[in-house]
């Protein structure tokens, strides 16, 4: 039997099949398919959650300045679910999408791991990894620079918030250093503060207590749009059983107008006319609360001035807003007017809450106080379910500061946005004017810029013209988390911790008629080689030396909330948080701080040099609002939703996922159109579009919605993003982006809520 | 050799060079014996290599990082298995302790055993977690729960584990080089045929959980009790 080419093939296929055979006899194929089908579950990118003990860790969230109780679920030692914390007083176990999907910030792609010093041009997305020494070294040697050269007025910080410890750190490093320049992100508060100080004289974050009213009328605000605590607001009007009257006036079929009482469709930027036609009914059929304008206001009647001039009080002037004329304005029937203004006159604990959206626009000073004294007429101030201002509580006990003189001079010196100055003195921050000023000037009056918690290359109006005028700018020092637009456009990034990943006192925000002062806990440990902010700063001041060191005399930012909170800090610590009454002033008595120490329906105080006239009250005048309205024949609104992060931090993945696919398909963000306007233009439904304003064009898709005014189109906050990671830049339109700024004439802050725009077929 | 010169013979004007392939024909042509042979060969050597061979190559072998003795654990505890090995208060169970745990009476070595020193200088010490060979560990797409046998039906550690708790050494970890789980959990023999020897660890594939299942409860159970 020898082998050869002609008999190898059968031998050869014997061998083959008589293995083949044999091997089905034995169990290796069996067990390689059971193996095989094993390994297919673990390859090295699939997930497979924590194993561990599972456990729960109380904190406070501070994605916004909400400030929501929040409990995360921790699998062995790994956080894997974010829930509402349980009876926590501002939020009650409540919690928004961005707060469910917090985790996904934590463990963001666009996360700066480490501090970054900018290589080639700015914005280019080149950048060098650098130690913190390094990092830390490089910004102060800059402000040493400009402290020595005698210009620490020269350095501004933008920052998110100004409320909490955190930021009073940040300002106090402001004031050590020697600026007036700390400079906060624009909130509808901003417009709302000012209102409650000129008219009842009371510094603080306005308190709207809808727990306790009863009649709800708002003015556009999106109380289900992200509006102060949207867990808060969630417990207050997400049940469709709650018995609370609410009454949503804005143009377009928001979440919150789908869920009030009543949605009234208005002509965009007419609220203030339909506050003044209100008060002019209520006045006009003496529904007003007389004992309270008797006794305790200012300017209700007709006054005679220390110069003997007779003066025109509210009473009067109103006479202008009769419902016909309002009706005019506003597109309600003077039917809807009257019996809208009964209703709340009648109610038993009214409010009127101004500012649309979820609180980033501050708008028009005249229309914040006309829907303020909405309030007043019927007398729900400082009450129990009224409006009320919150005073501060100063709960960190902080050192004396002493200044050098280097400080003291630029104290000084005016603030570079013009609040508080001659121009606007009742107004405290006016980051909408920052980009005009330094394109105007000839050097840049900031010549270092610290920019906390926020984003005002995305978030203010004009990205084009901002961008330029930042860019003017010589060094911008950012301290995101992220790499957002801001941070990208930076010269060095001393990146912060997480809001998982630090500690920090948290006072609840805006509208709740308590003191709640939280603490966010570190839940996990840092997961990058990221510092805390108050610890950056330390460490700045320490580098800094001097009177600036001495400022900030503790180890690090725990040391100094331990020490400066004293015997607050254990219970704080214990419980998680700290609850201090609001004391409302005596209903009886009612005192307010103004000139009259009434509530001034006549602002004494407001600066009125610029007002038609040279009355102080509030009148109807449209916002002028860019474009030429032949060739931009629709205007233009931004609206919030509580699925799209729309202001200084942006969205994740589980919320961009969640947006329906008339808001963004694939890469492309839609625009809200009546179909009768559509119609009018020829579009269909997901057609194509150039959407153009006076400051921009991009290509959009058009959603037909029966929702929105015919000749007005509609556009979410929170998409069109240049920077982040690939899960959010390029998605959509960033719709600020195409906005323009319109300074109010009294106040100063951006009072713009809308542009006009034109779509034409792409 | 008389057929070649019959071949000859019968065809002369073959040329010499026809003669050696002509010499082949015959005893070329495959014979059925010899295809037998070989289909033997191949079917023999099949089943040495997947009886034999095969378990081999399959499984690697690798020892405990520390050559843990559960019996002096057992006699020093008060608790027996649940000393170390416990349920958790929302109900789950704890598996193998961490670091902490252990530390709890190491946090230096009470013996002069050279095990316990090793440990407590390598991994006390440094506060680094064990990293141990897991003999049960499944797949993340299994939910096994521990309360619903110990604590639901009474079963005993051991009817699953074996006698792992007086063993006094570890066991080799065999691990399967596709899967890295245990070899365990096939169970010791490649057939799976046959029963495990008294206080040998019992294999845990699915077949053994509704083999169990169906003897225990009268059915095997569906997919979603495990799978969920």
């Amino acid at each position: 039997m020898k082998i050869n080419r002609r008999n190898f093939l059968s031998y050869g296929t014997a061998l083959v099949l008589g293995g083949a055979a044999g091997s089905m006899l034995t169990p290796a194929p069996w067990k390689l398919m059971d193996d095989l089908a094993i390994w297919t579950q673990n390859w090295p990118w699939t997930p497979v959650p924590e194993d561990g003990p599972v456990s729960y860790k109380p904190s406070v969230c501070t994605l916004c300045p909400g400030g929501c109780g929040i409990n995360v679920r921790l699998t062995g030692g790994r956080p894997v679910k974010i829930e509402g914390l349980r009876d926590y007083p501002v939020n009650n176990g409540s919690l928004c999408p961005m707060g469910f999907a917090g985790l996904q910030y934590l463990y963001n792609p666009a996360r700066v791991i480490s501090p970054l010093k900018r290589e080639g041009k700015r914005g280019e997305g080149k950048w060098t990894p650098v130690s913190w020494d390094e990092a830390i070294a490089a910004v102060t040697q800059k402000l040493a620079d400009l402290r020595a050269a005698g210009r620490p007025e020269s350095v501004a910080c933008i920052t998110g918030s100004d409320h909490g410890a955190m930021d009073a750190f940040v300002s106090r490093f402001m004031t050590a250093y020697g600026s007036p320049n700390y400079i906060r992100s624009a909130t509808a508060m901003d417009a709302m503060e000012q209102a409650i100080d000129l008219t009842q004289g009371q510094q603080g974050t306005p308190v709207f207590d809808i727990e306790n009213a009863d009649f709800i009328l708002s003015f556009g605000a999106g109380l289900l749009e992200g509006w102060g605590s949207a867990g808060r607001m969630l417990n207050l009007f997400g049940n469709q059983k709650s018995a609370k009257k609410l009454i949503q006036i804005e143009p377009r079929l928001s979440d919150t107008a789908a869920r009030a009482t009543q949605w009234i469709a208005i002509h965009p930027g007419a609220e203030g006319a339909l506050a003044l036609g209100l008060a002019h009914v209520i006045i006009k059929e003496s529904l007003y609360n007389k004992y309270f304008v008797d006794n305790f206001a200012f300017g209700f009647s007709d006054w005679v001035d220390e110069t003997g001039r007779a003066r025109e009080g509210f009473a009067t002037w109103v006479k202008a807003y009769g419902p016909e004329k309002v009706s005019g304005l506003t597109g309600i029937t003077p039917e809807k007017i009257m019996s809208l203004a009964r209703d709340f006159a009648h109610a038993g604990k009214p409010i009127a809450i101004s500012g649309r959206g979820n609180d980033d626009l501050p708008g028009s000073m005249d229309e914040t106080l006309a829907i303020h004294f909405l309030n007043a007429l019927v007398g729900n101030i400082n009450k129990t379910g009224g409006v009320s201002a919150l005073p501060e509580t100063d709960y960190a006990k902080w050192p004396e500061i002493n200044i050098d003189e280097t400080a003291s001079k630029g104290l000084q010196q005016a603030r570079i946005d013009g609040a508080g100055g001659d121009e606007f003195p009742n107004t405290r921050f006016l980051i909408n004017r920052l980009p005009g000023i330094l394109l105007a000037a000839g050097e840049s009056p900031i010549q270092a810029l610290l920019v906390t918690d926020a984003n005002p290359l995305y978030a203010l109006a004009d990205a084009e013209n901002t961008k330029k005028a930042f860019d003017r700018i010589p060094f911008i020092v950012s301290f995101a988390s992220f790499m957002d637009e801001t941070a990208a456009f930076a010269d060095y990034i001393l990146p912060n911790h997480t809001h998982l990943e630090r500690l920090q006192v948290v006072p609840a925000t805006a509208g709740v008629a308590r003191q709640i002062i939280g603490l966010a806990k570190p839940v996990v440990k840092p997961v990058y080689d990221t510092r805390h902010i108050g610890d950056t700063f330390i460490n700045m001041a320490g580098a800094l030396g001097g009177f600036v060191a001495q400022a900030f005399p503790w180890k690090n930012y725990e040391a100094f909330l331990t020490e400066s909170m004293g015997n607050q800090w254990e219970e704080l610590n214990q419980k998680g948080r700290i609850e201090i009454d609001h004391s409302l002033p005596d209903p009886m008595a009612f005192a307010f701080n103004t000139t009259s120490a009434k509530f001034e329906f006549y602002p004494t105080a407001r600066s009125t040099k610029r007002q038609a006239g040279d009355s102080a009250l509030p009148t109807f005048t449209p916002v002028p609002i860019e474009g030429d309205p032949n060739r931009f024949k629709l205007t233009l609104i931004p609206y919030d939703a509580m699925r799209l992060a729309g202001g200084d931090i942006a969205n994740v993945p589980f919320l961009t996922k969640i947006l329906d696919d008339t808001v963004l398909k694939k890469q492309t963000g839609f625009v809200e159109i009546n179909p009768a306007t559509a119609k009018k233009l020829g579009f269909k439904e997901g057609d194509s579009a150039k959407l153009a304003t006076p400051k921009g064009e991009a290509m959009v898709r058009v959603h037909l919605f029966e929702g929105i005014m015919p000749d007005v189109i509609a556009m979410p906050r929170g998409l069109g993003h240049t920077a982040y990671s690939d899960y959010l830049s390029g998605k959509g339109t960033n719709v600020n982006a195409l906005m323009g700024s319109v300074e109010d004439p009294t106040s100063g802050l951006d009072m713009a809520w809308g542009i006009r725009a034109s779509l034409t077929r792409a | 050799m008389s057929s070649t010169n019959l071949n000859k013979a019968v065809s002369p004007e073959a040329g010499p060079d026809a003669t050696p392939q002509a010499h082949d024909s015959a005893s070329s042509k495959s014979s059925g014996w010899a295809v037998f042979t070989f289909f033997m060969i191949g079917f023999v050597g099949s089943l040495l290599a997947g009886w034999i061979l095969f378990p081999e190559l399959l499984y690697s072998q690798k020892n405990q990082p520390i050559d843990f003795n559960h019996a002096v654990h057992l006699d020093a505890v008060t608790d027996g298995c649940d000393s170390c090995h416990y349920f958790r208060e929302d109900g789950s169970f704890s598996g193998m302790p961490d670091l902490a745990a252990c530390e709890d009476c190491h946090q230096e070595a009470m013996t002069d055993n050279p095990e316990e020193v090793k440990f407590v200088e390598e991994y006390v010490t440094p506060g680094i977690e064990v990293p141990w060979l897991n003999h049960s560990k499944q797949p993340d797409c299994v939910f096994f729960s521990h309360a619903a046998h110990v604590q639901g039906a009474d079963m005993s550690c051991a009817s699953c584990h074996g006698d792992i708790g007086t063993s006094e050494h570890t066991r080799v970890y065999e691990e399967n080089r596709i899967t890295g789980y245990s070899r365990d959990i096939w169970g010791q023999s490649i057939s799976r045929l046959g029963k495990p020897g008294p206080g040998d660890p019992r294999p845990m594939k699915m077949n053994d959980c509704a083999e169990c299942h169906e003897d225990e409860t009268g059915h095997k159970g569906a997919c979603f009790q495990c799978h969920k």
